[in-house]
């Protein structure tokens, strides 16, 4: 299938979901209201509709497509499918970023948790990136993503344990457990800027990653200035994160699980993929919310929780796979 | 003429270990040079040095009439294409897609047909849309084979490409290079096979411990006395209708 085509299927995929999104939910509304709603916006159910639910996949649909982008460029950069920014405990440090930012009261302030989550998703996509030019194994890359969450969770149990209040500890939690519960507009916006720089600089290092496919001494005499890329892929790919985790919070495996769900439909191609794969992350995050919303149970599940429950058997399968391919 | 490339005194260490010391090498356009040696002695070292992707301490490379440090990575890929060891690939692209990974000056058609040009010259044009992982080693290495010939390159630099090949396909890869430098680029090849590397190369290098301990004409390199001191073998390389071979045994 050749990439425009599938992005097109792609994006015809998250309108409807992204309709269905908006239209369901906790109230159920008949025929005539969902008229009202749309020939009165200001009404109830257009309040509803409006204010409430569309924000709200909007918000869903950026952070899917970011950690989609992000985990198709970091497979590609590290050439690896079990790769991703939470894998990689990008995603973790980031999150650690922001508990700080709210424990410490700087919630209040305009941008602070998000500069904290960028900050953190920079310093660990940095220290990822450099270690791992040392480490060629694909099992040694996933131990290290396991030490740099690990690192980031204990530091983030440090915060949960120095907080001044227990109010500040559920904010924390509340947050760290992912949701895109309550967002306006204004902050989908927010999240725009630092996701357009990311996604601009990935999509930059697109020829790069294809090259790594040969390994890096023979990308590195192709003629292409790898290291250049390897700074935009690296700095795309936790700009993404970093602001994904700002306007979410941490939510787990979209970024493992959209590329395998595109990756076979543009063969295998590391540049090709990464449209696809945002596309991908942003309607898995859309139903994932919906689902969020519409479970029969007291308290809304939380977004991070239900990407978790259906990641985590998808990341299995997929460490199944590569194992027996690793072994081969 | 201009050599294709120049070595010069090049040092290099890998954490406390001299991989090269003083080692210098000259290819000149039209010829095939090996570079052969004990596993160790510092072969695979002596190109990376060579292609800068291993920090030398001491010497310098030229790249036709320039300076490895002053040209950009654009022009250093117009002047030579490298085909590493390592044969890993990460993805499961289709052949041609991976040939034409050497050819990023051009637009990716034009690339593609080139790939698959060099393909068919490898004698896998009917690979070209499969895809890389679902191939054997063989067939593998001559799609990376085709991605070294599709950098069009004056100079081409592979490491060991003849491992792990059947005989035939051996031959092929060595026949190929051969016509590369009867066309006019610089090739050198590290090998393991001395009795191919006598047949197929108009010069050798004998490398040990990172230093050439002697270098000339296949028979002359490849001398007795530097099988018994470098190789550890007993015998001689021996004239056959079918070019050199070995006639050895361990020490």
């Amino acid at each position: 299938m050749s990439p425009l085509r599938l992005c097109l299927g792609m994006l015809c995929l998250l309108v409807l979901a992204a309709v269905m999104a908006v239209l369901l939910g906790e109230t159920s509304f008949v025929i005539g209201q969902y008229m009202e709603a749309v020939a009165h916006p200001g009404s109830p159910p257009g309040e509803v509709l409006w204010t409430i639910r569309a924000p709200r996949v909007a918000m869903a649909a950026l952070v899917g497509a970011a950690l989609g982008l992000a985990g198709a460029t970091m497979q590609g950069l590290l050439r690896n499918p079990l790769a991703d920014p939470g894998v990689l405990g990008v995603s973790a440090v980031s999150g650690l970023g922001a508990a700080v930012a709210i424990a410490s009261g700087l919630a209040a302030v305009p941008g602070a948790i998000e500069l904290a989550a960028l900050a953190g998703a920079l310093a660990a996509g940095g220290a990822v990136v450099t270690i791992v030019a040392r480490l060629r194994e694909p099992e040694a890359l996933i131990l290290l993503g396991v030490a740099v969450s690990a690192f980031g969770g204990a530091l983030t149990a440090l915060v949960f344990n120095l907080a001044p209040s227990p109010v500040a500890i559920a904010e924390v939690l509340a947050w760290l457990m992912g949701s895109v519960e309550n967002r306006d507009w204004t902050d989908s916006f927010k999240a725009l800027v630092p996701m357009a720089i990311g996604a601009a600089l990935c999509l930059k290092a697109g020829r790069g990653l294809r090259m790594l496919t040969l390994g890096e001494e023979a990308a590195a005499m192709s003629g292409l200035p790898m290291s250049r890329l390897r700074v935009y892929a690296v700095a795309g790919a936790a700009l993404l994160t970093g602001a994904a985790v700002a306007g979410a919070g941490v939510i787990g495996f979209v970024g493992l699980a959209a590329p395998h769900m595109v990756r076979a439909l543009v063969k295998d191609d590391p540049r090709q993929v990464l449209w696809p794969s945002a596309l991908a992350g942003a309607l898995l995050l859309v139903l994932a919310d919906l689902a969020a919303r519409l479970s029969p149970t007291e308290q809304e599940l939380k977004l991070g929780v239900v990407t978790a429950l259906f990641g985590a058997p998808v990341f299995a399968l997929l460490a199944w796979r590569a194992s027996r391919s690793w072994r081969a | 003429m201009t050599a294709a490339w120049t070595l010069s005194g090049l040092k290099a260490q890998q954490g406390d270990k001299q991989v090269l010391d003083a080692a210098s090498l000259v290819v000149s356009p039209g010829e095939v040079v090996g570079v052969v040696g004990p596993n160790g002695a510092g072969k695979t070292s002596l190109l990376r040095a060579g292609l800068g992707l291993l920090p030398r301490t001491a010497g310098e490379v030229w790249l036709g009439d320039r300076r490895l440090e002053t040209l950009t990575v654009q022009a250093r890929a117009a002047r030579v294409g490298y085909l590493p060891q390592d044969r890993r690939l990460a993805w499961n692209l289709p052949a041609e897609q991976v040939a034409s990974l050497g050819a990023v000056d051009l637009p990716e058609a034009d690339a593609l047909a080139v790939a698959r040009e060099r393909l068919a010259r490898v004698g896998a044009g009917d690979l070209a849309t499969r895809r890389v992982l679902e191939m054997s080693g063989g067939e593998r290495a001559r799609v990376l084979l085709a991605r070294l010939l599709t950098t069009r390159a004056p100079l081409l630099v592979a490491d060991e490409p003849i491992a792990g090949l059947d005989p035939d396909a051996q031959l092929l890869t060595l026949d190929l290079l051969r016509k590369e430098a009867e066309s006019g680029a610089g090739v050198v090849v590290t090998l393991h096979d001395l009795s191919l590397a006598a047949r197929c190369c108009d010069r050798l290098l004998v490398i040990e411990g990172g230093r050439i301990v002697s270098e000339g004409a296949p028979i002359a390199a490849l001398s007795p006395e530097v099988l018994a001191r470098v190789f550890k073998l007993d015998g001689a390389l021996v004239e056959t209708p079918a070019g050199p071979v070995l006639a050895a045994r361990r020490l």
